[in-house]
Formats: C-alpha cells, sequence, structure tokens
C-alpha cells in the first residue's frame, strides 16, 4: 500500500469533499453537517462541536482512504472511475447507516423515543431524507468527489 | 388579501434571544418570525399577510386577555378568560444557556409555550404553520415520530415542533379557530395559498385546573435541528431563561421615579441587540405603516448611526458597560469598512444592506402597500451622523475607554471629511426623500462632530490632521453659518433649514448635544416654537412640512421625550415630568413602544418595538433623575475592565 498516498490524496480528498458539503449546506441543498453530527458526539458545547467534528471527519476521511488503497490494491486498478464506484458504494453505506446512529449517538433523538431528558440533534431519518429531500444525491456526490481525487492520484504499488 | 381585523400594532408583545424576536398578539398567535437573524426572511409573517404563516396558541373558545412580563424579564405571560376557565400562557425565546451540568445540546433558537389551566376547564388549540421566504413558500411537514414535527422545505432554514398536545394535519382555512384577539370570531384571516397544504397543523387539548402543556418550536440554520424535551426539562429552561434576563438587568444603575419603564426600556434594547457583533437594530419589524394604509412603509431591522450617540450613552450611564463597548466596536469596525464616508444604516454585521425591493405578494399590515425589505435611506446623504460617531467616542473615552490606533485615526479621518463635507446639503436626519437641503440639524451635527474631536484630542484619544486653529475656524463658520441662515429671528427659533421657516423637532437636539446651552434665550424660544408648531395633544410630530410621501404620519415618540429631556435640562422639572409621563402614557400594556403614536387615535403607527423611542425614554428619565438631584448610581464596571461578561 502506498501509505504516502493514501495520507496525501485521502487527506485533499477529505477537504474538498467536507467543503463540498459546507456549500450544499450554504446554499440549502442539505443539512447532513457530517462534522456537527460526529463533533457532538463527543461534546455538548455547540460551539466546540463543529471544530472537533471538523478534525474527527478528517481523520475518519484519511481512515476511509486506507480503505479505498486496500480496495485499488486487491482490484488491481486505481483510476477515477473506479473511485467513482467506491463513492457510491461509501455514500450508500454512510445514508444507510446514519439513520442507525440515532441509538448510538449520545446527543441525538430517536423517532421512537424522543429527547426524554435533554436536548438532541433530530434524527436523520431514512436515507438522511429530514435534512433535506436533496441530502442523498448531495451526499453522493460528495462521496463521488472524494473516490473520483483518491482514485486518480493514488499509485498502485 | 386585505385583512383589516389584524391586530393592532400595540396588541403585540416581543420576545427574542438578541439573534432574533417574534412577536406575539394578544390572541396567543406569532405573526411575525424572522430566522436565523433579525433581517432574514420570516417563517411566520402574518403581521403582514395573514397568508404568510403563523403559530398560534390559544382557547378555543372567546376570551379575554390581560398580559405582562414576569417581572425584570423578557418573558412574556399570557392570561385567557374563558367562560369555564382561565388558562395562562408564558412565552419564551430561551437563551441559549445551557444549566450547569447539563449535557444537553443548544438549539439555534427556541419559542418555548408552556399553557397551564389555572381554573375551571378550558379547551385550547395549537396551530402551528410556517411558511418560508416571507410567505411565499409553505413548509413541507414530516412527522418524525416522538422526535416531533419537521418543517422545511429546499431551503436552509428548518424547524422542529415538540408538543404533548396532539397534532393532526389540517386543510386551508379549516383551523377550527374559535377565539381570536378581542375574544371572539377569528382571527385567521385563513390562509390565502395555503389551501390543503401539509404545513398546517393543528390540535385541541381540554384542560382542566393544575394541567400543563408544551410546545417547543426550534429552528436551525443549515444544520440538523436540535429537538427539545418537554415537561420539567422544559420548565427548567423556562426558569434558566427568566433568570438570565434578571441577572443581566441587575446592572441597572437607575434610580429615579420611572424605574419599571427604564428597566422595560432595557430590556427592549438589549432584545434588539445583535451580541455577535455589538450592533443594536432599530425595530424588529419591516413595513409596519406610518400613516394607516399608507405608503410609508420601511424595512427597520437595520442599525441607524443617527441613534449612536444617544444609545451608547444611555448603555453607559445606566450601568450597560459592556453593551456600550460592544456598540461603539460595532460602530468602529462597521465605519472602518466606509471611511472616511459613513453610511446612514449598516447590517448586524457592518455591511451595506441589500437594496430595497418591494413584496408584491404581501398583502401588507391591515392592506399598507408596499411592503420593502432593505432599505434605500442606506444611499442617501446625512452629515449628523459624523457628530453622532464622534459624541459617541467621546461618551465612551470619558467615561473611562480608550481608543485603539487604528479607532483613533478613523476618527481623525471623520473630523476631516466633516470639515470638507459640512458646506454640502444632505437628507437630514428624517431621511427625507427630497431633493437635499441645508438643513440646521445637520450643520449643528457637524460642529458637534469637531468639538468632540478636539475634545478627544485634549484627552490624548486621538491626533489631529489639521491644526487646532483649522479646525476652530472651521468651528466658527459653521456658528455663523448656522446664526445668519438657520436661526429665524421671525420665529425666534431655530428652524428645520437654512433661510427657511419651518419647524424641525430635531432641533431640540441642539441644547442636548452640547451646541447650545439647553437653557439660552434660543433653546426655550426653540422649544416654544416646536410645541406651537408641532404638538397635538401633548405629543410631538417630528415636522409637518412636505416630505414627498403620500399621507400624514403620526407623533413621532422620541420627539417627546426630547422635549421631556430638554426641560429637565432648563430646570424646568415639574413640565419635564408632566411631558415625560404625556409621552409614556401611549406605551402598550406591556410598557412597549413603535415609532409614532397616531394623536387622534392613540393607536401605535410605525415598526415595533422601536430602539429610538425608548433610547429616548431611558435618556430623559436618567436626565429628570439627575436635575432631581438623583443621578444613576455608579457604574459597577467601567469600559476596559468588563470582567463578566454575559451574552445569551
Amino acid at each position: 500500500m502506498n501509505v504516502t498516498d493514501v495520507l496525501l490524496w485521502g487527506g485533499i480528498a477529505t477537504v474538498i469533499m467536507t467543503a463540498v458539503l459546507e456549500i450544499g449546506m450554504a446554499l440549502g441543498w442539505t443539512r447532513m453537517s457530517l462534522p456537527y453530527i460526529l463533533g457532538t458526539i463527543l461534546t455538548s458545547n455547540r460551539r466546540l462541536a463543529p471544530a472537533l467534528g471538523m478534525g474527527l471527519h478528517f481523520v475518519v476521511g484519511i481512515g476511509f482512504a486506507f480503505g479505498y488503497a486496500l480496495a485499488f490494491q486487491r482490484l488491481g486498478a486505481a483510476n477515477g472511475w473506479v473511485g467513482a464506484i467506491l463513492g457510491v458504494i461509501h455514500a450508500l453505506v454512510i445514508l444507510v447507516l446514519l439513520p442507525f446512529m440515532a441509538g448510538l449517538h449520545p446527543r441525538m433523538a430517536s423517532e421512537d423515543e424522543g429527547p426524554v431528558a435533554r436536548p438532541a440533534l433530530q434524527p436523520p431519518g431514512f436515507f438522511a431524507l429530514h435534512y433535506g429531500r436533496r441530502t442523498p444525491v448531495f451526499g453522493i456526490l460528495a462521496h463521488v468527489l472524494y473516490g473520483v481525487i483518491i482514485g486518480a492520484f493514488y499509485q498502485l504499488v | 388579501m386585505t385583512d383589516a381585523r389584524a391586530p393592532a400594532i400595540e396588541d403585540y408583545a416581543v420576545i427574542g434571544d438578541c439573534r432574533t424576536a417574534a412577536l406575539i398578539s394578544r390572541g396567543g398567535s406569532i405573526d411575525w418570525l424572522c430566522v436565523p437573524r433579525f433581517d432574514s426572511p420570516s417563517v411566520f409573517g402574518a403581521l403582514l399577510d395573514p397568508g404568510a404563516g403563523r403559530f398560534v396558541v390559544r382557547p378555543t373558545t372567546p376570551f379575554e386577555t390581560t398580559r405582562r412580563y414576569l417581572p425584570d424579564t423578557n418573558v412574556l405571560e399570557t392570561t385567557f378568560r374563558c367562560d369555564t376557565g382561565t388558562v395562562r400562557l408564558t412565552d419564551a425565546m430561551t437563551v441559549p444557556a445551557r444549566p450547569e451540568g447539563s449535557q444537553g445540546l443548544i438549539p439555534g433558537h427556541e419559542i418555548l409555550r408552556r399553557v397551564e389551566c389555572v381554573d375551571g376547564w378550558v379547551e385550547i388549540e395549537v396551530l402551528c404553520e410556517p411558511r418560508f421566504e416571507y410567505g411565499r413558500r409553505a413548509a413541507r411537514c414530516t412527522d418524525m415520530g416522538a422526535a416531533g414535527l419537521l418543517f422545511d422545505d429546499d431551503g436552509t432554514e428548518a424547524l422542529v415542533l415538540m408538543t404533548d398536545v396532539e397534532m393532526k394535519p389540517v386543510a386551508g382555512g379549516d383551523d377550527g379557530c374559535g377565539g381570536s384577539d378581542s375574544g371572539g370570531g377569528s382571527d385567521a384571516g385563513g390562509s390565502s395559498n395555503a389551501g390543503g397544504s401539509p404545513s398546517r397543523w393543528v390540535g385541541r387539548a381540554r384542560l382542566t385546573a393544575g394541567a400543563v402543556r408544551y410546545v417547543s418550536l426550534t429552528t436551525e440554520h443549515a444544520g440538523p435541528v436540535t429537538v427539545t424535551p418537554l415537561g420539567e426539562a422544559a420548565d427548567r429552561r423556562l426558569a434558566a431563561t427568566a433568570g438570565w434576563w434578571r441577572e443581566w438587568l441587575s446592572d441597572c444603575a437607575y434610580e429615579g421615579d420611572y424605574g419599571a419603564l427604564v428597566r422595560r426600556s432595557m430590556l427592549v434594547l438589549k432584545l434588539l441587540a445583535f451580541p455577535p457583533s455589538g450592533a443594536i437594530l432599530a425595530a424588529v419589524t419591516t413595513s409596519l405603516p406610518e400613516s394607516p394604509g399608507g405608503a410609508r412603509n420601511w424595512d427597520y431591522r437595520y442599525c441607524w448611526l443617527r441613534d449612536a450617540s444617544m444609545t451608547l450613552e444611555v448603555l453607559l450611564h445606566l450601568g450597560f458597560v459592556h453593551e456600550g463597548e460592544s456598540f461603539l466596536a460595532w460602530l468602529l469596525h462597521t465605519t472602518r469598512l466606509t471611511r472616511p464616508k459613513l453610511q446612514v444604516l449598516y447590517d448586524v454585521y457592518g455591511r451595506t444592506p441589500v437594496r430595497e425591493k418591494e413584496l408584491d405578494h404581501l398583502a401588507g399590515y391591515r392592506g399598507a402597500r408596499p411592503v420593502r425589505i432593505g432599505n434605500g435611506a442606506v444611499h442617501q446623504v446625512q452629515h449628523d451622523i459624523y457628530g453622532e460617531l464622534l459624541r459617541a467616542a467621546r461618551s465612551f473615552v470619558e467615561a473611562g475607554g480608550r481608543l485603539d490606533r487604528a479607532e483613533a485615526r478613523l476618527l481623525a479621518e471623520v473630523g476631516e471629511t466633516v470639515c470638507s463635507q459640512w458646506r454640502e446639503p444632505d437628507q437630514g436626519i428624517w431621511e427625507v426623500r427630497n431633493p437635499m437641503r441645508q438643513w440646521t440639524y445637520s450643520k449643528a451635527m457637524c460642529w458637534v462632530a469637531l468639538d468632540c474631536l478636539l475634545a478627544l484630542h485634549d484627552q490624548n484619544a486621538l491626533p489631529l490632521r489639521r491644526s487646532r486653529d483649522a479646525i476652530e475656524a472651521e468651528m466658527r463658520a459653521i456658528r455663523e453659518a448656522i446664526d445668519q441662515h438657520g436661526w429665524s429671528e421671525d420665529r425666534n427659533s431655530y428652524v428645520a433649514w437654512f433661510d427657511g421657516e419651518e419647524a424641525d423637532a430635531a432641533t431640540l437636539i441642539l441644547g442636548l448635544a452640547g451646541y447650545e446651552d439647553p437653557d439660552s434665550h434660543r433653546m426655550r424660544g426653540t422649544l416654544a416654537f416646536v410645541e406651537a408648531q408641532l404638538a397635538e395633544d401633548g405629543l410631538i410630530r417630528r415636522y409637518t412640512f412636505d416630505d414627498g410621501q403620500p399621507g400624514r404620519e403620526g407623533a413621532f415618540g422620541i420627539c417627546g421625550f426630547w422635549r421631556a429631556e430638554l426641560l429637565a435640562r432648563q430646570g424646568r422639572l415639574d413640565e419635564a415630568s408632566t411631558a415625560f409621563e404625556r409621552a409614556c402614557a401611549d406605551a402598550n400594556d406591556v410598557g412597549l413602544f413603535a415609532e409614532q403614536i397616531d394623536p387622534q387615535t392613540g393607536g401605535m403607527l410605525g415598526n415595533f418595538p422601536q430602539a429610538f423611542t425608548h433610547i429616548g425614554l431611558a435618556s430623559a428619565a436618567k436626565e429628570i433623575a439627575r436635575a432631581r438631584g438623583r443621578p444613576s448610581r455608579e457604574a459597577a464596571r467601567s469600559p476596559g475592565n468588563t470582567e463578566a461578561v454575559r451574552q445569551p
């Protein structure tokens, strides 16, 4: 595995994907703020959560890049198309799993129980549709971009 | 779409969290809320069109209403008395302060409504119908089960409604509203374009004595919405909010006879303050008409420099040093962006507001069209604002504050601008949309600007860009010009513009801002002329000349307080108290003022609640107390020494 490429392009792809998601939120296309959702796992401090979440998201993004690199090595091919396909799978996994986070996330409300004791994040709903109708499309787009960047620049060893 | 039955302006009260605010009618209807900021598009806009969204909690049967704020807070309590019983509705925008030890998240904004049956039994109704973008877009509603109802659309804003009242979607117009602000009929008016919209949800519950229900509406910009718990947790948030306001107000140093009015005014000012930048808005609303049904409808959700010095003086002298410091910081940061020229108004972040637009799809308050957003006055030229800025800086320095080098340089540049610009005509303090004139008040405030510049220099607060002699020569020239052209021997008064004969209430400020001895022959004459020309039933109009706008506006709230303050400075204390109490007499039942009062009906006109009027009230009360030998106690903190900072 080309660790240098994973760290370099995984980091760059994560930054670009995060920027695209933030732009999407600013334009009202989605309210799925992965940094905020991740950050509120660590803290209830509203100001601190996005910063911590951004760091965690970056670490997770590089972690996923190792998974992509492993897949490239196994497939014996690394290019933008393969990266895009992996990005679609990656996004689908997140969109499917996100609703189940309500049970694991310490500060996310559940559609079954609600916020019993304290204010919490709204649940994402099926395919994160509670975060906006365009969220699935936008989530897939951002992750495809992430996959394309890693796939296009990762050098097989 | 005209709705003549829309509640009167004075029938509204305000709640807020210092980022945005909501207007609530006596009938329990939130008819105005913009999110995420004061100047954002509305999600409840029934104030300006019955179909633009509202959020109601009220009995289903006819009722009578009494209201109050919980003492020293911005938490509103409305009591509805029906034939069968009484319910008490407590409304607040919770302050985003986390109770100690809590692990809960803070919502972007929360409107928390607690309704309790006090005696007998009452059926209550909850109606929630948000519409985004000033009512243009119906919300899409998703039932998230135990996590509440999600209202959103394809924009950046989303709302979640949590309540222990069972809610159901209803078709447009079929909301079953049985009560109104006056206790009979419906004030719903019907949604003009929401027929069958799934965004209208209604719930009913029959409460018996002691029963409590909660309704919490949270909003979020861009990100996921925070969902809030009800029951005891909601009670704790309400208590924390009331406690936060009381603690903030405990700094109030006023010790005169009008404590309740002054404290309410300070609470309104704080509610209109925007802590992220320190700005203080002129009002919460846009396009509440200055003449009934007329076209004098402007957007006041911005910050005017003309209010600056009086605002700062009130904040500093009444003990709100942190707010004063923040406001001056906003003022100097903002004006740096357009220096050395200043704009008439800026938005909460010190940016130029968007251009003025008319929202043709809205019917307007009681049919008063057009509804405007943005404010065309931003492009006007007003020379008085230089005096306001330098006077504010002088108050700050004299109270112990220090200017940094960049701020000092900026103010020195402003002094240069005054020297080069004062001879030019402008549009004057009242933003008259006529050709520019040589306004007496503008010239006098240019003199005040240079006087403050020299005073600041004498205190080593700033350098001068030209010699003291040169500045004093300019000041002499200004005074000569005013003496020759702005003073009328025939009227024995300062007049509105050079070589004119019209009265202008702003000329009263010449005796308050340091241009003229308040007890001079000239100021006594000016006060008499203003009273003779502009007073009506004890209220003062700002002017009566043609300003190029159709219709006739009402009496201007702050002018009555200027009159009271000037009388106090002249030592005419009984007259000052009478004038002050007359000016206060038209406050609504919870102590709030709009911009203007209709002298014929006593009804309110213009945007609401209006910071300028409340600033005038506090300033006049402070001056009357001082003249009676009861100055405000010394502020606990001085600028630059603000240890405890409490922001929501």
